[in-house]
C-alpha cells in the first residue's frame, strides 16, 4: 500500500481554488520532487498534505501507522528565525517535541536521536554555536537534523537550496541523496531547479499547466514528446 | 541618618514589604514570557492589552458594574486570545493586529466614558490606567497573596511547557506538521500573558508593564545566544532592575514605575555596551 495517496485533491485558501482534481501517490523509498511555475501552489499543496491547512476537497490519505508523528518537515525560514537567539542543540532536539505528547522535558533516546542526527549531518561540532550566527548552508543542516530527529521515514522539504550558493546547494542534494538511498527515507521535495530535480528525484509532480505525476523517465518521454510536437520548443 | 538606616526603617513598614514581593514577583513573571513575546512581535501586547482592559472598563462603568475586576478580566483574556492563537498564520501580522485594537478599545472607551460617564475626573481616570495609581505602595494582603499563588501558576507552567513553548514560538509550522499541539500551546501562552497584563496593570499600570515585559529581554538577546541563557537572563535582570529601581524610588521619593523604567532602560544600555566590546557567549 501506498505511503500517502491523494485523490482528486483540490486545495486553495479560502476557498478559492488553485489546485483541483489532483492525484498522486508515494511509495516507501520515493524522492518525489514537486516542480512547477512561482504561485502555482507547491507550497500549498504541500502545507495541506501536512495538514497545516485543510484541503477543499479530495482525500489524503496515509498508510496504517504513518501518524502526523512520523513526518519531518524543512520549511522555509520565517523571519522571526532570522534573529532568534537558540543554539543548535535547542533547535535541533525540538525536533523530537513532538513524540514527547505532555511530558515537559526530554528523555534520554530522544537527546541521543538527535546527537545521531547531529553526527550524520556533519554538525555536531555546532551544537552550542548559535543558530543566528551559521551560514545559510549550517542553517539548513540544523533544521535537517530537526526534521530527522521528528522521522525515520518520510522527509517533507520546501525549497531547501532556496539562497544556498552552488557548492552549499550540491552537498546539501547530496546529504538528501544518502538519506533517501542509504537511510530510506522517503523524500517529497519542492524545488525550482529543475536540473537537480531530474537528476536525483525518481518521480515528479509538475503543479500547473500541464499537469503531470510520473517518474522521472515518463516526464523526460513526455517532454520530449512536447518539444517535438512544437517543433524543438524548449521543454517545459 | 544614612542611607543604610534609611533603607532598614523603611523596610519594617510592612506596605513597603508587600511592594517589594509583589514587584520582584511580576518583575519575574513577565520577563519569563518577554523573550516568547519579543520574538513573536508582540512587544507592544502589554500597551494594547491594557487599552482593552480601559475600554473594558468604560463598559463596566457605563453598566454600573459595582465590582469591574471580572468582566475586565474576561475581555482582556479575550482580546489576548484572539491576537496570539492565530500565531504566524493571520493576514494581519503581530503589530498592526495589537495597534489595531489597543487603538480601537482606546477610542471606544473614552468615547463610552465620555458619553455616560458620571466621573468628574475624566482625565485622570484616563491617566492612572496608563501610568497606574501608586496602587504598588497601598496593597492589601489578599491583593499580595493572589499576586503570589498566581506568580507561582505562571513560574510554574512556563517551566512545565518551557521545551513545548520554545519549539512553537521557533517554528510553529514545524511543531504542527509534526504533531505537536501548537494550537493549544499558542492558547496556553495567550492565557498567561493575559493574567500577568490584568494583575500587573492593577498593580503597577500599563507603562511599567511594557517595559518590564521588553526591556529584560531585549537587553539578554544583546549579549546571550541561546533560549535557555536569554530567558534565565532575562529573569535576573528583570528581577535585579525591579528591586533596585523600587529602592531608589523609595529613598528618593520618586514615582516607582517611572523608576523602575529608568533602571531598566540603563541596564539595556549597559548589555548593549557589553555586546559591543565583544562579550560573546
Amino acid at each position: 500500500m501506498a505511503l500517502l495517496r491523494c485523490e482528486h485533491l483540490s486545495l486553495g485558501y479560502d476557498g478559492n481554488s488553485i489546485i483541483g482534481d489532483l492525484n498522486f501517490s508515494v511509495e516507501s523509498g520515493d524522492y518525489l520532487c514537486i516542480v512547477g511555475e512561482n504561485g502555482s501552489g507547491k507550497s500549498t499543496l504541500m502545507k495541506t498534505v501536512l495538514g497545516l491547512l485543510p484541503p477543499l476537497s479530495g482525500q489524503i490519505r496515509m498508510s496504517d501507522g504513518l501518524t502526523q508523528k512520523q513526518i519531518g518537515y524543512l520549511p522555509q525560514q520565517t523571519s522571526v528565525q532570522k534573529d532568534f537567539p537558540a543554539s543548535v542543540w535547542e533547535i535541533v532536539l525540538s525536533g523530537c517535541q513532538g513524540g514527547c505528547g505532555l511530558r515537559p522535558f526530554y528523555n534520554r533516546s530522544e537527546k541521543e536521536k538527535a546527537a545521531s542526527a547531529m553526527e550524520r549531518l556533519h554538525i555536531s561540532n555546532l551544537s552550542g554555536s548559535c543558530y543566528r550566527e551559521l551560514s545559510g548552508g549550517q542553517q539548513q543542516r540544523v533544521l535537517l537534523a530537526r526534521a530527522l530527529c521528528a522521522t525515520e521515514t518520510l522527509l517533507f522539504l520546501d525549497e531547501p537550496v532556496t539562497g544556498l550558493d552552488p557548492k552549499a546547494a550540491a552537498d546539501f542534494y547530496q546529504m538528501i541523496e544518502k538519506l533517501n538511498q542509504e537511510d530510506k527515507i522517503t523524500v517529497i521535495m519542492i524545488s525550482h531547479d529543475m536540473q537537480a530535480a531530474l537528476r536525483y528525484a525518481s518521480h515528479i509532480l509538475h503543479i500547473g499547466e500541464p499537469l503531470f505525476f510520473g517518474t522521472r523517465q515518463e516526464y523526460l518521454e513526455s517532454n520530449a514528446r512536447r518539444s517535438f510536437a512544437v517543433k524543438g520548443g524548449a521543454p517545459v | 541618618m544614612n542611607i543604610l538606616e534609611k533603607l532598614s526603617l523603611y523596610l519594617q513598614y510592612p506596605f513597603v514589604q508587600y511592594a517589594l514581593v509583589v514587584g520582584t514577583l511580576i518583575a519575574l513573571c513577565s520577563s519569563l514570557l518577554g523573550v516568547t513575546l519579543v520574538l513573536k512581535r508582540f512587544s507592544f501586547i502589554g500597551d494594547g492589552l491594557s487599552h482593552v482592559a480601559f475600554g473594558a472598563m468604560a463598559i463596566a462603568a457605563v453598566l454600573n458594574f459595582t465590582n469591574e475586576m471580572p468582566l475586565v478580566l474576561l475581555i482582556t483574556l479575550i482580546a489576548a486570545v484572539l491576537l496570539l492563537r492565530t500565531g504566524q498564520n493571520t493576514k494581519i501580522k503581530g503589530d498592526a493586529a495589537v495597534a489595531m485594537i489597543s487603538v480601537g478599545s482606546l477610542a471606544i472607551g473614552y468615547l463610552l466614558m465620555n458619553l455616560f460617564s458620571t466621573s468628574s475626573n475624566l482625565s485622570g481616570d484616563v491617566c492612572s490606567t496608563l501610568f497606574g495609581s501608586t496602587s504598588i505602595l497601598t496593597l492589601s494582603r489578599t491583593e499580595v497573596w493572589l499576586c503570589v499563588i498566581l506568580s507561582v501558576l505562571v513560574v510554574g507552567a512556563f517551566l512545565f511547557f518551557y521545551n513545548k513553548i520554545f519549539a512553537v514560538t521557533f517554528d510553529e509550522n514545524f511543531a504542527k506538521a509534526t504533531g505537536t499541539r501548537a494550537e493549544l500551546y499558542n492558547l496556553l501562552i495567550a492565557v498567561i500573558v493575559a493574567v500577568i497584563i490584568v494583575l500587573a496593570m492593577n498593580l503597577v499600570g500599563s507603562l511599567l508593564i511594557s517595559a518590564l515585559v521588553i526591556f529584560p529581554a531585549l537587553s539578554a538577546m544583546r549579549v546571550f545566544k541561546t533560549f535557555r541563557s536569554v530567558t534565565i537572563c532575562s529573569a535576573i535582570v528583570s528581577v535585579v532592575c525591579a528591586l533596585l529601581g523600587m529602592l531608589i524610588s523609595i529613598l528618593a521619593g520618586m514615582p516607582v514605575g517611572s523608576t523602575i523604567v529608568a533602571v531598566n532602560i540603563a541596564g539595556f544600555l549597559l548589555f548593549s555596551v557589553i555586546s559591543m566590546t565583544g562579550g560573546k557567549r
